[in-house]
């Protein structure tokens, strides 16, 4: 269950971008993985507690998100969607490789506080605290969300701009600045989720990201694009199938991921714009 | 006296050409994964190469020139550097890959072009299966997979066991399906099979499964990266059953990244410093240990120390680099002294012993010798 949740919050990074910009951002899976190594630097150069490595990390994220925007999708915004995507894989190869030229692709071990050590046992089943701080935390960080998107005046902007991006400059919206925020935030939440991740499964490597970037825009498809909730309820119907699959019938878990996508393309077959997608006018 | 001079000077040019000639390096090609999943693997390795290089750097006389080609831990890749090697770089013999997987798919290149190739670590039988010119300096899976078994049966007193394949490495599947045909045949019984993918991170679904079969033993002969964490996650859901592995479990980042989960798990390997018993063993390691302070001399290091020189005789009883001879010279290989044990060569694969090791307070230690 707390992979569900996982995938959902790394899926809501893409699905905030691909709403406003009808963008796919490829890279935000190894911004992802860039979170983990700012946090993993913060614990073990600067010594400083989790929490607060998890912080500054999701901070450096985001401008990571925004600096991202800024060099490579802006000054496409008008060009044809097809080359901003392409930039976007662009800049996913460039995370990917830096990170093997300054991290180095020997895997590292993640740091993972006490408060998630302890192992809870009910009857037969053993769960890990942490699992159960994952689906807390991706809760409250949902709520977060919901105020920000609904409740607050760049909210209300980045719904605007998803409608109708010619007009709402002229209601005098400034376009960058609602996008760098969405950037902003979509990184922040991939931090997030990937410092979790890298609690739950403690190794970091470079290339970690491609895996569940993957999985995360899956749920992202799932739910709808363009849906921030729908990528929740993506992400957590991927990972429940998931696990559920392998557990009861282990001897089809070499299909495992045939199976996601499996999933991607029954669920696109009948309702093509996702599960919580909105239809598309004729 | 004109044409004296003449022949003078003619005997000078052939002198002059045959020094060149002699002067010219015997190349040796080496596709190893320097980045990719297996890039652990293949940056120890190529120390061991270098090694052995640096201690032999002549051969017949020539120097020797070790070409290395990134193979980025890939199957396609792989092929593609194999035939670089051969095509480009014009290498004589070629050295690789680590892996199976990369192995199986750079072996038919070198193969189709009739270049000896020698890999240090590809211990999967299909390797060398039908080649008239691929060699290995290891034992094969049947092998590992019949002392795991052994151990598992004579040494834990297993009667049951699970085991969880990596069904994307055929290194992974092969030795697993030789463990189960042999822990069989000694009596045991597999009561659970699972698989999973490299790169996979959780194993919830599969361990879950296990629980409920309570096996004796669980063999997981998988590549210590996806091992580090079935095992953080198998004793975070209550299994503690001990842990078998394969050589590939190997890795200083095994116990990083597994810490006390890890601890008791066993593998079958090719090569321990404690356990050493040959003369160049031990000179492997004194050597490996002065030129590389702070990090251990492993199984994929001395194999890849051993491949060289196993190549290197060769070359030598051949007297040329003569691709067809050297090729007759290698399957010729008879009790070599290797740092990982005396060796002999039958049909392409080496017949030496095994080790087994032990994660014990967070170190690698030798638990014992099996000889074939």
């Amino acid at each position: 269950m707390s992979l569900g949740t996982l995938y959902g919050l790394i899926a809501i990074g893409y699905t905030m971008v691909y709403g406003i910009l009808r963008l796919i951002n490829f890279a935000h899976a190894d911004v992802m993985m860039m979170s983990t190594y700012f946090a993993f630097f913060g614990i073990s150069m600067f010594a400083l507690p989790w929490w607060v490595a998890a912080i500054i990390a999701m901070i450096l994220t985001a401008l990571l998100g925004i600096m991202i925007d800024q060099g490579a999708y802006r000054p496409l915004r008008r060009a044809p969607r097809i080359s901003a995507l392409i930039t976007a894989i662009g800049v996913s190869f460039l995370l990917e490789n830096l990170g093997l030229v300054i991290f180095g692709s020997r895997p590292r071990a993640f740091f993972r506080p006490e408060i998630f050590r302890p192992v809870w046992q009910f009857g037969e089943i053993h769960v890990l605290s942490l699992s159960v701080y994952t689906i807390c935390i991706t809760a409250v960080l949902l709520v977060f969300v919901y105020i920000i998107i609904y409740r607050t005046r760049i909210g209300m902007a980045m719904r605007a701009i998803s409608r109708d991006m010619q007009t709402v400059p002229l209601m005098g919206v400034d376009l960058n600045r609602v996008i760098a925020f969405t950037f902003g935030m979509g990184s922040a939440l991939a931090a997030a989720g990937g410092i979790l991740w890298a609690m739950k499964y403690p190794q970091i490597e470079p290339l970690m990201g491609i895996f569940p970037g993957l999985k995360a825009f899956v749920a992202a498809v799932l739910g709808g694009i363009g849906n921030v909730f729908g990528a929740v309820i993506g992400g957590f119907i991927l990972g429940v199938t998931e696990i559920l699959l392998v557990a009861f019938f282990p001897e089809f878990s070499g299909y495992r991921d045939a199976l996601a996508f499996l999933l991607l393309i029954l669920v696109l077959l009948f309702r093509p714009t996702g599960i919580m997608g909105e239809v598309l006018p004729e | 006296m004109k044409n004296i001079i003449a022949s003078f000077f003619f005997c000078l040019l052939v002198g002059f050409a045959s020094l060149t000639l002699a002067a010219e390096p015997v190349i040796i090609g080496v596709y190893f994964p320097m980045t990719g999943p297996s890039a652990v693997y293949g940056q120890i390795g190529y120390k061991g190469l270098q090694l052995a290089q640096q201690e032999r750097p002549t051969v017949l006389g020539r120097p020797v020139q070790l070409i290395m080609t990134d193979n980025k831990s890939d199957k396609v890749e792989s092929a593609n550097a194999v035939s670089r090697l051969i095509q480009k770089e014009k290498a004589d013999v070629v050295i690789g890959g680590l892996t199976s997987s990369n192995t199986l798919s750079g072996g038919p290149v070198a193969e189709k072009a009739r270049v000896p190739m020698l890999s240090p670590w590809a211990t999967n039988p299909l390797v060398t299966q039908n080649k008239k010119y691929i060699f290995r300096a290891c034992f094969i899976d049947p092998f590992q997979g019949y002392v795991a078994a052994k151990f598992a049966r004579e040494e834990l007193n297993a009667k049951t066991a699970a085991v969880l394949i990596d069904i994307t490495q055929d290194y992974c599947v092969g030795i697993a399906n030789f463990f189960m045909k042999n822990f069989k045949k000694m009596g045991g019984k597999i009561v659970f099979k699972a698989y999973y993918n490299t790169g996979d991170m959780d194993f919830t679904g599969q361990l879950a499964g296990m629980i409920a079969k309570k096996p004796d033993v669980i063999y997981c002969p998988g590549y210590f990266k996806e091992l580090a964490l079935i095992a953080r996650q198998a004793r975070e859901q209550g299994l503690k059953q001990p842990i078998l592995s394969g050589d590939a479990a190997q890795a200083d980042e095994l116990i990083k990244i597994g810490g006390e989960a890890v601890e008791g798990l066993s593998f079958t390997t090719h090569f321990d410093e404690e356990g050493v018993v040959t003369q160049s063993g031990k000179k492997f390691v004194a050597a490996f240990r002065k030129a590389y302070p702070g990090i251990i001399p492993d199984s994929v290091s001395a194999l890849s120390y051993d491949t060289y020189n196993i190549l290197l005789d060769a070359i030598e009883r051949a007297g040329s680099t003569d691709k067809e001879r050297v090729t007759a010279e290698l399957a010729k290989t008879r009790n070599f002294p290797g740092a990982t044990g005396v060796m002999t060569m039958k049909n392409h694969d080496m017949i030496k012993p095994a080790v087994i090791l032990t994660v014990k307070n967070g170190k690698f230690k030798w638990l014992a010798t099996v000889n074939p």
